[in-house]
């Protein structure tokens, strides 16, 4: 469970069914699990109108269990990218009133998000469920790339190379972090680099 | 009589001063011997003669390098200047606003005519004359946004108005103390203001919301905010921090007086009328410590000010490494006795 810190950083919750008759699942690694969770408190019928997208991740658990809930469609998707231009279709086809439901890591939860912001669905209308690794998304503000699973602090910027101080500080809009430059006045000053998101 | 609008650098070689008369109006953030944040907002209306709200929007002898520098900002990086794509009214809401206010202030160096959606614009410090359709995008070399601030001193938020929030969702930032545009827009209120201390805490933010959201057409508000930085540079983004940052390790006791700058934010916030958004111009005032000192009042108040900052907004204002030397050498300067009420020079 990440911890609660400044406004910006995304607060999670519990997945639970909501009323409608369509609803995608997004989920990778133990994301899983939320599902299976949350599928004992679902009502008979539930997954008959649903989708589960699922990442499973290199060791492959948990995907009988989500076949076991028999939705109307299970995706396994070999990684965020590859379920992208599937999901973007999804997205821009479905019809008032479907339910989001994402778990699973931030990074994952985050980007999930970020299609769905751009698909016109508000934030706080998603379901979320953080399970899983606190490695974290992380914009570097100064090259402006992207380094994915970061769990140092602080962590090296994998396109320019600056030595980053990786914030709180939080874009839905861009699915990550920032990070800072943490020796930008004195360059010499090297801090040691902790597990910080494990 | 017009500007005599100086030839200076924000940059580099740093040959920006103030002119004895700039010192004087200048907008001195203090109003008592110590600073704590405050809902400091109060209504936007005309000063006195002289003052740097002698107008609404302000210009003055900085404008056209000031202009300069952010045309260098803009080539060297884009996204200091985005706009999501609702905001393009409330875009042309801006333009409108800052025409009006820069010819009315200042009609020998700007002047507007309009012939219903038909509109000359003449800018002469900038040798600009364009006639264009209001509302007619393809009429302008720019969004209507960046066309005007591109030449207008300050930065611009542009906050859309939804569900009881603002959200930032468009900006020209190039002279900002140290936050990104690119990484901020479209967030709400608290989301961007989210990394400054103790402010949540004192619940400012709800309450200064709560203000923004209910301010009126033609009665806009403002606020004073500040920081300090070392030499005269306006591009303190924290894009370029690895590039500006080295400057706070330079402060020595011989050269305070000419590296260190009080940076001063003249916040105002205005209603649009078509858009229902909110503008919020961040107009920067920078001043070195020679200059501000030449006022005796206000180097005593300064002394004590930074002297009892809080650790943790003398380090959110980044002051840390050079608050001894600054607080020392302002020492000299303080002889103890007491100051006049009121943000003025005596």
């Amino acid at each position: 469970m990440a911890a609660k810190s400044i406004i910006s950083r995304p607060v999670y919750g519990t997945l639970s069914p909501q009323p409608g008759k369509h609803h995608l699942f997004i989920a990778d690694a133990e994301g899983a699990l939320a599902i299976s969770d949350m599928a004992a408190k679902a009502p008979a019928g539930f997954f008959d109108g649903a989708e589960i997208d699922f990442i499973p991740g290199p060791d492959n658990k948990h995907v009988a269990a989500l076949e076991a809930l028999r939705p109307a469609q299970f995706h396994q998707a070999p990684s965020f990218a590859s379920l992208l231009p599937r999901l973007k279709q999804t997205l821009g086809n479905a019809h008032m009133g479907l339910r989001l439901y994402l778990a699973g890591t931030e990074g994952l939860i985050g980007q999930a998000m970020q299609v769905a912001l751009e698909a016109g669905i508000d934030h706080t209308s998603m379901q979320t469920e953080h399970r899983g690794s606190l490695a974290r998304r992380m914009q570097c503000v100064h090259c402006k790339g992207i380094t994915e699973n970061v769990t140092t602090q602080p962590s090296t910027c994998s396109h320019c190379g600056l030595l980053l101080l990786v914030r709180d500080h939080y874009s839905r809009r861009l699915a990550a972090f920032q990070g800072v430059c943490i020796n930008a006045e004195d360059r010499s000053e090297i801090p040691p680099m902790e597990e910080a998101f494990p | 009589m017009g500007i005599t609008f100086r030839k200076e650098t924000f940059r580099d070689d740093f040959t920006f001063r103030n002119s004895p008369e700039h010192i004087r109006r200048f907008p001195f953030p203090f109003h008592e011997d110590a600073y704590m944040y405050a809902v400091n907002i109060e209504p936007h209306v005309v000063g006195p003669r002289g003052s740097v709200l002698e107008n609404l929007i302000d210009v003055d002898e900085h404008y056209v390098a000031e202009m300069q520098d952010r045309a260098l900002v803009l080539a060297e990086d884009p996204l200091r200047c985005q706009s999501l794509p609702h905001m393009t009214l409330a875009g042309w809401d801006l333009l409108e606003l800052l025409m009006e206010q820069q010819a009315l202030g200042y009609p020998e160096h700007f002047t507007l005519t309009r012939d219903g959606d038909r509109w000359r614009w003449i800018n002469r410090p900038l040798g600009i004359d364009d006639t264009f359709t209001f509302g007619d995008t393809s009429t302008l070399p720019y969004g209507p946004m960046e066309y005007i601030t591109r030449q207008s001193q300050g930065d611009f938020c542009i906050l859309d108005q939804r569900d009881g929030n603002l959200w930032m969702d468009a900006g020209m930032v190039t002279t900002q103390a140290d936050w990104s545009l690119d990484f901020d827009i479209g967030m709400n209120f608290f989301e961007w203001h989210a990394p400054v201390p103790l402010a949540h805490e004192k619940g400012i933010f709800t309450r200064a919301l709560k203000f923004l959201t209910n301010i009126q057409q033609g009665k806009p508000a403002r606020r004073l905010n500040w920081t300090m930085t070392i030499n005269p540079r306006l591009d303190t983004s924290p894009e370029n921090y690895h590039k500006w940052g080295p400057d706070r390790t330079t402060v020595t006791p011989e050269n305070v007086g000419d590296k260190v700058h009080l940076r001063v934010e003249l916040q105002s916030f205005w209603r649009l009328p078509r858009s229902n958004g909110i503008v919020f111009p961040i107009r920067c005032y920078l001043i070195k410590m020679d200059e501000l000192v030449t006022q005796p009042k206000w180097a005593r108040r300064l002394h004590r000010v930074i002297r009892d900052l809080p650790e943790e907004l003398a380090t959110y204002k980044g002051l840390t490494r050079y608050r001894p030397t600054l607080v020392e050498w302002l020492s000299k300067l303080d002889d103890g006795s007491a100051t006049s009420p009121g943000f003025g020079p005596d």
